[in-house]
């Protein structure tokens, strides 16, 4: 047993050793303030603004029989939501990477880009293919197809760097492959896992568009209506207070199921890449499944998107300003995941490699505003920009401040995936080796949590380039996005002129996870297969 | 664990420096690919670095001189044209922000005396009535209130009328005939509706009919009425989606405003459209009229370039783009004629209820909420 080592809990005795400020990286300290400081920017408009309702106005929001209906009706949908986007995930995630399928890069380009559809879209494609198709059930199945990526990609990063020398020993020692994998490569992917469901049940809980074309009515959907109806804010914020309560349960759920992180390794050094399983005559079971998968998730509203294109008499072939609306989405996408994914480093590294109830409390913190309303997140930064920073309102610089907000938790998964799978002893040899902190962190962590990275960077780009509520109110007077058009021609039945926009969002989604496809394990076991 | 640590103290040496030692000692190869296939990737780092600067930069340049900002909630196309036709004939710039007309009401609140927005144009005018008491609207000048009839604005004269919807019902061609229709809106909570009918009671557009259902009739009747028309109805996000599933037969009718299903019949053409419009009875409750009217921001730091664009929109050149654009919206201002396609306004007899009389809509919010259709 000697050689099996937790890395964890050697490298918490070596950071003892260490003195205060070694603990608390001064950068890390920093960039998670920033973080903290951000997120806690729209729950403070929230409290603030509740606060200003007095206690009859609360009992007559949240002390009523529709409310009770609200919760259930929320909570039963992320129970089941979240369970079969974990099925689906993690089913698919390992056939794309611990199989040797055919045509793997194309499967794992595919089985993301469902996440780059807005859920408007994934809503009415299917209401359009059956016009039936209302409530719970369609309400799960339109929210799995939409949100299962999140549990995808998180799982297929950590599948990919899992250590194959622990699944070789148990299977070496007797184990069958079907418990080897529960015992054993669950329990390293766990926690990239459990994020992805966590991140599944907060954009559940802030889900809006595609439960209004289920007419499927959640917290938030009750939330839009004293918004768009009452004009009421401070209606809206005593019950997102609901939502926080929901967000802050979800949390501890997932802290008690995932327990502290640690990436068990064997032996020395940095894992040894896994082999791929031969499908033999699984190949075309597994083809068909996958194939199913995608032609819900992606086929349904791309079928909704060629019809609308076909069909309406108002569709404009791609003109100038698809293109310049196209520049300015990939320029907010791109600076937001960057920003978010720079963000969570700072949060991750406290909070795995500084483990204390402080700084998990920080980085649960970061999740908070993901359960919100884009609505809420969105009015409570107008309602700061414009008292103390009004040069900065309604500027490019706001709108990507508010994606990295509204984002951050899909950053600090994929991150936080990663650096568990990063020893930070390795780090530290390098340092007592002479490298300067900076150095060793460059040459040794970063390589090592790169793959999470360019997770992170895909999954932010993705949501950023499909967000709209947020947008609506933040963007630059006067520049056009992707979304902010397809939302005017919807809204005014250019179905036909809107199309083109879905199709080009769509489109730009699937260039970030492309190169994220390229770079994970290209060569690793396929040899073996 | 002590054997572990001690091992990659050994390694690492080789790991940092010589790949060639490294692989001796560590024995397998496919170790030193992962550590340097993965280098830090810089140009990455510089990329992403651009992409940060970049929408700083070109957040610069600002529009100074005669300019106006305009907040929209009224269709982008239209509230395009309308503000093409203003800059041509005045030289005042219109920045226009478009969205959806009560997100941006709340945006307009939280802003407050900082909003950049200088005029406000919405699709209805519970939202106006909102920020007018919130005391967020300027009184507009009298001569814009004076060029339509003055039942069509705020009483008060905080917002003015620029035009009007008028509640009808589709019906799909192929499942009614027109004969069979109600004549009134409150028939359609009758047990011979059931299944049958569709509507989006949390459209904007909705809840002036409960409004004019409540003045009326009164709040018990209009609580029983809703009830039997919510036990009876099939129930949609919008009225986009109500005008296109009668169509598609899912519903056979739909309370809705016009022009709904105008705009589906220019979108999908003629042979494509299995519905028609049918209009209650003249002095039907369910015949209100909606009307779109615009604003001029407390706030506005200019208010007199926000008074010219209100003045255009309510002169003879702008309530003409109105009637020629794709909207199928009635104009106000007198003399000018609405689409030819369109029944004359004049031929309506909407219930007696002004726009300002149907107020903010929070009765109708507080009913449907009760029932527990929001």
């Amino acid at each position: 047993m000697s050689t099996l080592t937790p890395s964890q809990p050697l490298s918490r005795r070596f950071a003892r050793t260490r003195s205060g400020w070694r603990r608390w990286p001064l950068a890390s300290a920093a960039g998670a303030a920033l973080a903290v400081a951000l997120v806690l920017l729209p729950l403070v408009f929230v409290i603030v603004q509740a606060q200003q309702s007095g206690w009859g106005e609360v009992r007559r929001l949240l002390f009523r029989h529709e409310v009770a209906v609200l919760l259930w009706n929320t909570v039963r949908l992320g129970l089941a939501c979240t369970v079969a986007c974990a099925v689906l995930g993690v089913g698919a995630a390992w056939c794309v990477e611990r199989t040797a399928i055919p045509m793997r890069r194309l499967w794992a380009v595919l089985l993301v880009l469902p996440l780059g559809i807005p859920d408007f879209v994934v809503g009415f494609g299917w209401v359009s293919i059956d016009h039936s198709l209302h409530g719970y059930w369609a309400a799960v199945l339109v929210m799995t197809l939409s949100l299962y990526p999140l549990v995808y990609l998180p799982a297929a990063t950590a599948l990919a760097n899992v250590d194959a020398g622990l699944e070789e020993a148990a299977r070496s020692l007797g184990l069958g492959r079907w418990r080897t994998f529960w015992r054993v490569t669950m329990r390293q992917i766990r926690l990239a896992v459990l994020g992805g469901c966590l991140l599944v049940t907060l954009a559940l809980l802030a889900e809006y568009g595609a439960f209004e074309i289920t007419q499927y009515r959640t917290f938030t959907v009750e939330i839009f209506t004293e918004f768009q109806l009452g004009f009421d804010a401070v209606a809206a914020c005593v019950l997102s207070l609901v939502l926080v309560a929901l967000c802050v349960a979800a949390l501890l759920g997932e802290l008690l199921l995932g327990g502290a992180p640690r990436g068990w390794r064997s032996g020395t050094g940095v894992a040894r890449p896994v082999s791929r399983v031969p499908l033999g005559r699984l190949t075309v079971p597994v083809l068909a499944a996958l194939t199913a998968l995608c032609a819900a998730a992606l086929g349904v509203p791309l079928y909704a998107l060629v019809y609308w294109m076909a069909r309406g008499s108002s569709t404009t072939l791609p003109s100038a300003s698809i293109l310049g609306a196209l520049a300015h989405t990939a320029e907010f996408s791109a600076a937001a995941a960057v920003l978010a994914t720079a963000l969570a480093i700072p949060l991750t590294t406290l909070s795995i490699r500084h483990r204390n109830r402080l700084t998990l409390l920080i980085e649960r913190v970061a999740y908070l505003p993901m359960a919100l309303p884009g609505l809420v997140v969105a009015l409570g930064l107008v309602s700061f920009s414009v008292r103390y920073a009004l040069s900065l309102y309604q500027s490019a610089l706001e709108l990507i401040v508010a994606y990295a907000i509204l984002f951050l938790p899909l950053a600090v998964v994929a991150v936080r995936a990663a650096m568990v799978q990063a020893p930070a002893r390795l780090e530290e040899v390098g340092r007592s080796l002479g490298r300067g902190p900076l150095s060793a962190w460059m040459r040794i962590t970063l390589p090592l949590i790169a793959p999470g990275l360019r997770a992170a960077f895909a999954l932010v780009f993705i949501s950023s380039a499909t967000e709209l509520t947020a947008t609506l109110l933040l963007h630059p007077t006067g520049v056009n996005t992707l979304a902010t058009q397809f939302w005017a021609y919807t809204s005014d039945f250019s179905y036909g002129a809107a199309a083109p926009y879905a199709a080009v969002m769509v489109a730009i989604s699937a260039v970030p996870v492309y190169l994220l496809s390229r770079r994970m394990t290209p060569r690793a076991g396929a040899r073996r297969a | 664990m002590i054997l572990a640590y001690s091992s990659v103290v050994r390694a690492a040496p080789n790991v940092l420096g010589n790949p060639n030692r490294c692989a001796t000692f560590l024995s397998h190869p496919d170790r030193i690919d992962r550590i340097y296939a993965l280098r830090p990737p810089l140009p990455a780092v510089t990329i992403a670095l651009l992409a940060m600067a970049l929408p700083l930069l070109s957040a610069c340049g600002s529009a100074g001189g005669r300019a106006i900002t305009l907040y929209s909630g009224q269709h982008e196309q239209t509230t395009a044209l309308l503000v093409a036709a203003f800059e041509r004939q005045t030289g005042i710039k219109v920045e226009v922000r478009s969205g959806d007309e009560a997100s941006l009401g709340d945006q307009i609140l939280q802003e407050g005396a900082n909003s950049p927005a200088d005029a406000f144009y919405s699709e209805n005018t519970p939202v106006l009535e909102s920020l007018r008491e919130h005391g967020a609207l300027a009184r507009v000048a009298p001569s814009t209130l004076s060029a339509v009839p003055a039942r069509y604005s705020s009483a008060s004269g905080e917002w003015v009328g620029v035009s009007a919807r008028v509640s009808a019902l589709v019906y799909n061609t192929s499942e009614l005939r027109a004969a069979s229709l109600p004549g009134s809106i409150l028939e359609l909570a009758q047990p011979r509706w059931k299944g049958k009918v569709g509507f989006a009671p949390s459209e904007t557009d909705f809840q002036p009919l409960v409004t004019a259902v409540v003045r009326i009739d009164g709040q018990p009747a209009a609580e029983r009425w809703l009830k039997g028309l919510a036990s009876n109805a099939t129930i949609y996000p919008d009225n986009e989606t109500a005008v296109t599933q009668v169509n598609n037969g899912e519903s056979e009718l739909a309370p809705i405003n016009h022009y709904y299903w105008y705009r589906l019949r220019s979108e999908l053409g003629a042979s494509a459209t299995h519905s028609a419009l049918h209009y209650f009875n003249p002095g039907d409750v369910g015949e209100v009229l909606d009307v779109s009217g615009a604003a001029v921001l407390a706030s506005s730091s200019h208010k007199t370039l926000a008074q010219r664009f209100l003045a255009f929109l309510v002169s003879r050149a702008g309530q003409e783009v109105i009637a020629h654009s794709h909207s199928y919206e009635y104009p106000l201002r007198p003399g000018v004629a609405a689409s030819a396609a369109l029944p004359a306004l004049s031929s309506f007899h909407p219930a007696p209820l002004t726009p300002a009389e149907l107020g903010d809509g929070s009765a109708a919010l507080s009913l449907e909420q009760k029932l527990g259709l929001l």
